[in-house]
């Protein structure tokens, strides 16, 4: 039996009368990278932010990094790392400093914020840049340092929503690279994404639609199921159903 | 949970500082509207020319003319014949003119014994600037009044700001403004840009508390306003010689309590607002109009229409510059201005918690 990272049960998040996700349950196995789609409004945000602690469940239970989701939203916190789809560093502070602040929120001595400091820039042939405003870097390079920020506190679990938005084919190829080294090291990593050819790079995927997971299973399990040859027929088909207008 | 908060003043301060522009402006702006306020733009009258017709030049009306001439506020232009007063009014050469009787020797004298004369002076006002003209005719009524009659039957005193430098007034008005600008709209900004950016989000998602994100937000700006506070007292004591006899300590404590009420203000507006614009309008159209208008600021409260008098009870900068002008103008202890400080405590202890509440309640 593998060991799960997030196991949730019937997990269910209501705005009023509208029910945004409704009883989604899965489990995603440690040091695995587990693909998470769905159409714009199909509720993966929502689903997401309420396995970060930021948002409370209405209903269902669950476990993310081995705590509550119902009762423990603060200690979930401290062991994920989040990286969004907007761009998540500050312009106008350099790279080094940027790194201070983080290691300050995730309260890492200043011996390890400089060892990890350096690991992490050397990884990405950075460290000639670290005095460099992140404003003046490429936006490949900035979402390869906000990769490698979102990991800086060594969390079990790093969530990443859309990382890839808006970045040219070889960086994005680059930046799945540093996913799965992230991945060796044994830090399981739940994605969000919109593009089909990443989600082959995924270990497992599941496919929301109007709040429900329609599907879930290795991408080469799903495209036999659908009898299509890629994942992008998988997604068309499962999607074709959705009620919910964008 | 015990997340330094220090990172994140560092990380503040260091958006401020990066930020060049936005501080020189923040910080030289209250000297700028200061000294604006206190010289070029001034409700006195000076320099106001003046011409003369007088039929006869006897020696009474000599000495009523030397009197205006010898005024530092009048410039005298010359005497002009009775048709040419129109002419020099409408060409802007003079502001007044001043008209003597044929008889106004006789005229000063009879009436000096008790007798009833018609009026043996007429002042002719350019009144297209009614502020100028109301000023100059007084004040030209009251010179001339000394030569006609022996004796004046009023004294007047002027108590607080005997030179009736209208500096004076203004210092109390631009503080409320400024701080309000600074603190305000610069938390709301600030606040705001880092929900449109997305930064918000991942500082939310990190272990920090959202009330410590808010706390060290409002830090590095409640300093800057420390020292635009000082910078502001230190002009007035020593440029525009406010003397703030009632005391420094007092003064500051107001004042700092109104930076923490404008604070509070500037964190709730960004709970509203979902863009930098908007909190920018917000501050910069629905607060600071209102605030200009009916905080006594410009117009005296007392002169507002009814309707809108209670209105300006809801205007923080009301109570604050209202204690200002008492602390700093009138050179009274804080105990005067205690209902004033009592409002502002309560204000900024209401708006605070409803603030804080409303950012908690967003973040779910």
């Amino acid at each position: 039996m593998k060991e799960t990272a997030i196991s949730i049960r019937e997990l269910t998040k209501r705005f009023g009368d509208f029910t945004a996700v409704d009883r989604i349950s899965f489990d995603v196995y440690k040091g695995e990278i587990f693909g998470f789609l769905g159409a714009n409004g199909a509720g993966k945000t929502t689903a997401m932010r309420m396995l970060c602690g930021l948002s409370f469940p209405t209903s269902g239970s669950g476990t993310v990094a081995g705590f509550d989701v119902m009762r423990e939203g603060e200690m979930i916190k401290r062991h994920i790392g989040y990286m969004s789809q907007r761009f998540s560093l500050y312009d106008d502070l350099t790279v080094m400093e940027n790194i201070r602040l983080f290691a300050g929120i995730y309260n890492l001595t200043p011996y390890r914020t400089r060892r990890r400091a350096v690991e992490l820039l050397s990884r990405l042939n950075f460290l000639g840049e670290r005095h460099t405003l992140v404003g003046a870097l490429p936006l490949g390079w900035k979402q390869k340092l906000a990769f490698s920020i979102a990991t800086l506190h060594s969390p079990e679990i790093v969530f990443l929503d859309e990382p890839t938005g808006g970045v040219d084919p070889i960086t994005r190829r680059q930046f799945w690279e540093l996913i799965y080294e992230e991945a060796n090291r044994g830090t399981t990593v739940f994605v969000t994404t919109h593009y089909m050819d990443e989600a082959e790079y995924c270990a497992r995927v599941s496919i929301m639609v109007d709040g429900e997971v329609r599907a879930l299973d290795t991408p080469a399990a799903l495209k036999r199921q659908f009898a299509t040859d890629s994942m992008d027929g998988v997604f068309r088909t499962i999607a074709r159903g959705a009620k919910r207008a964008e | 949970m015990n997340t330094d908060i220090i990172p994140f003043i560092r990380k503040e301060s260091l958006h401020i500082l990066r930020d060049k522009r936005t501080l020189l402006i923040v910080l030289l702006q209250p000297a700028v509207m200061l000294l604006l306020f206190g010289f070029a733009i001034s409700t006195e009258v000076n320099d106001v020319r003046v011409a003369a017709v007088a039929p006869h030049r006897t020696a009474g009306v000599t000495e009523a003319v030397n009197r205006v001439a010898h005024n530092p506020n009048f410039t005298f232009y010359g005497y002009i014949q009775q048709n040419e007063i129109d002419d020099v009014l409408r060409r802007g050469d003079v502001t007044a003119v001043v008209v003597f009787a044929d008889d106004y020797d006789r005229a000063v004298m009879q009436a000096a014994q008790g007798y009833a004369v018609n009026p043996p002076i007429q002042i002719v006002v350019d009144a297209s600037n009614t502020n100028i003209a109301g000023t100059a005719s007084v004040y030209l009524q009251n010179i001339l009044l000394g030569t006609a009659s022996a004796q004046s039957l009023f004294e007047t005193r002027l108590l607080y700001n005997p030179q009736m430098k209208s500096a004076y007034n203004f210092v109390p008005g631009i503080m409320g403004v400024i701080f309000m600008l600074v603190c305000a709209m610069m938390t709301s900004v600030s606040i705001v840009r880092e929900k449109e950016v997305g930064t918000m989000e991942v500082l939310l998602v990190s272990p920090v508390r959202p009330t410590k994100i808010i706390l060290a937000k409002m830090i590095p700006y409640f300093v800057i306003s420390c020292v635009t506070l000082a910078i502001i007292l230190l002009i007035s004591r020593f440029v525009l010689d406010i003397p703030m006899s009632g005391g420094i300590g007092g003064i500051v404590f107001v004042s700092l309590i109104y930076l923490a009420l404008a604070l509070a203000l500037g964190l709730l507006i960004s709970t509203f607002a979902r863009t930098q614009i908007a909190a920018w309008m917000v501050s910069a159209v629905v607060m600071l109009m209102p605030m200009i208008m009916l905080s006594g600021m410009l117009f005296p409260i007392e002169n507002l229409p009814l309707v809108l008098q209670p209105l300006t009870c809801a205007v923080p900068a009301r109570w604050y510059i209202s204690a200002m002008r008492k602390m700093m103008i009138e050179g009274l202890p804080v105990g005067a201005a205690m209902t004033e400080l009592a409002v502002l405590c309560f204000m900024l202890l209401a708006v605070l918690g409803f603030a804080l509440k409303k950012f908690n309640d967003k973040l779910e």
